[in-house]
């Protein structure tokens, strides 16, 4: 087990991982209307058609309202469930954190045919937006809650207590002190939700009847060939919006981390 | 009476219940709930645009006798394992240097690396694959251009790469390679550094403290890391639907087929309700056989 040869490794798995991705760009400003090599040259033609697609457009909202709603709906909720799973003991937390972090191992298509049978047969209500940003908060729910447990645990106890101490009510000892010295950890699980919710698919898929998000809109195109320069321009937009939410989101976990005086072990999960 | 009550209610359970129940009655209502209902579904009989709520074993029955779910649940259960296997064995060399190989404040930024890709639109990175793999695709076409394949080249035709198991699992095993890495770096890090040098302060070779320590004392993230990579691809949808070009259906794929353009949601359910049973059955054995396993080693 030699460092340097596993270093060489490590760079040739990142590039395995990125290669793909590298992809989008290139022939998102190629001229040409298949996905082949020699390229032909540069345009920004795929980007404009994509400006003027009306679908396009109103699967853009969509997502958009979506990723809003489900991420704000998400972060309030991983809150509640960080707080009291990292300051609190009681009978039964292992059980009900279980079911709430569940949806990160269970396949996304059991999720979303569940809800689409529940809304459709026992609800008898119709498919919109609505039932796919009640979906998104079930299943970006568990990754908000394991950036938030970061920022809650690393927490100083001693912080609150001298706060009681000194006279504040529980609910203002949490609005001047902890919520303050959490806010970053907030930001970035709000973002990570946001982010989950733009690109996700397979519920969507299953709970927007016959609204388009972009992912499905996507998914619809795939199979016309004519479609596809326009798709991997609007890829490049998704992937570097993803890239750029991640990145802000990197910064306020690193800087929550900071603030709470914790040593820095990496990674969001 | 009363003042037992306020006390309890001033408890810690009692206050950490309160925090709780918000995300907790979410999680009931919409998926412990909706689960359920899949199953009682799978129990009720489809009839001609309503479903009968009446117990029947039908769609078991129908589900179990048919040789095309046989087929492809197989088919699903030896791609997933074929992803795992392929995802753990090259996620552990990375974990390993992230762990060992790097300095502390350097890690945070490596796993973010290997995470950006991971929570990139998943539904583009499959189809990118399909784009570098199809028949007038990114190889093939680059190939063509340097003079490997064509009439004088070295292979006659471009290669025949998409609708196969392979280019599934390839597409799966890059989709999902950060899920593999993350839990076993979690369990390396959690190795006190002071056994290995103990280790090795006792005459035991580099290769054999790594056989002997830190490779049991890394199991668990192996452990998990094979669950968390297996159970979501045997359920994977979009992999098969596009690099598989329909040909090559798995147990996701049999599922919306039922529940959305057939409509038989009882036997959409019963198949569901079966692969899943299979898929906890296989992890169970795993997860024992694993236990067995490291306890013989001990």
């Amino acid at each position: 087990m030699k460092i340097p040869s596993l270093k060489i490794y490590a760079i040739a798995y990142l590039i395995f991982l990125y290669a793909p991705i590298f992809l989008l760009p290139l022939f998102a400003f190629n001229d040409g209307t298949i996905i082949a090599f020699p390229l032909k040259g540069f345009t920004t033609d795929w980007f404009a058609k994509m400006a003027e697609n009306d679908t396009l457009r109103h699967a853009l909202s969509n997502s958009l309202i979506i990723a809003l709603t489900s991420s704000a709906g998400a972060t309030i909720l991983a809150i509640f469930a960080a707080r009291a799973s990292t300051r609190y003991r009681f009978k039964g937390k292992g059980g009900i954190m279980g079911l709430i972090l569940l949806p990160m191992v269970l396949p996304d298509i059991l999720m979303g045919m569940s809800l689409l049978l529940v809304m459709l047969e026992v609800l008898k209500v119709n498919l919109s937006i609505a039932t796919v940003i009640l979906g998104h908060v079930i299943i970006s729910l568990p990754y908000a809650i394991a950036v938030l447990q970061t920022a809650f645990a690393t927490l100083d106890q001693s912080l609150e207590e001298a706060a009681v101490d000194l006279g504040e009510t529980r609910m203002s000892t949490f609005r001047l002190i902890v919520l303050p010295l959490v806010m970053p950890g907030i930001i970035s699980a709000f973002l990570i939700s946001f982010t989950i919710s733009l690109d996700e698919f397979i519920v969507a898929f299953f709970l927007a009847g016959n609204q388009p998000t972009l992912p499905t809109y996507i998914f619809s195109q795939l199979r016309f060939p004519s479609a596809i320069p326009v798709i991997m321009a609007l890829g490049t937009c998704l992937v570097a919006a993803s890239i750029l939410l991640l990145s802000v989101a990197e910064f306020f976990r690193r800087r929550g981390v900071k603030r709470t005086g914790a040593k820095d072990t990496g990674g969001f999960l | 009476m009363a003042g037992k009550g306020e006390s309890w209610l001033r408890s810690e359970s009692a206050q950490g219940y309160a925090l709780i129940s918000p995300p907790f009655l979410y999680a009931v209502l919409l998926l412990a709930a909706p689960l359920v209902t899949i199953l009682a579904y799978s129990f009720f009989q489809d009839g001609y645009l309503t479903v009968v709520h009446e117990f029947t074993l039908q769609n078991y029955i129908a589900t179990w006798t048919d040789p095309i779910f046989r087929v492809i649940l197989v088919r699903s259960l030896f791609v997933a394992g074929l992803v795992t296997l392929i995802t753990v064995a090259l996620a552990f060399p990375i974990a390993y240097y992230l762990s060992f190989g790097l300095a502390p404040n350097q890690k945070a930024r490596w796993i973010f690396l290997i995470t950006i890709p991971f929570w990139t639109s998943y539904l583009i990175r499959v189809f990118l694959w399909k784009v570098i793999l199809g028949y007038n695709g990114v190889i093939n076409s680059a190939l063509e251009s340097i003079g490997i394949i064509g009439p004088n080249g070295l292979i006659a035709d471009p290669l025949q790469m998409l609708n196969s198991v392979g280019a599934i699992a390839l597409t799966l095993a890059h989709a999902y390679a950060p899920f593999a890495i993350l839990p076993i770096f979690v369990s390396l890090e959690k190795i006190d550094r002071s056994l290995l040098e103990a280790g090795q302060d006792l005459g035991e070779s580099r290769w054999r403290t790594f056989l002997r320590v830190t490779l049991p004392l890394a199991m668990p993230g192996v452990v998990a890391a094979t669950l968390i990579v297996f159970i979501p691809t045997v359920g994977d949808y979009v992999t098969p639907e596009l690099i598989g070009g329909g040909k090559m259906p798995m147990v996701a794929n049999l599922i919306q087929a039922q529940m959305l353009p057939l409509d038989n949601r009882p036997m959409g359910s019963a198949i569901a309700v079966s692969s899943l049973l299979v898929v906890a059955a296989l992890s169970l054995v795993f997860l024992w056989l694993n236990r067995r396993f490291l306890k013989v080693g001990k």
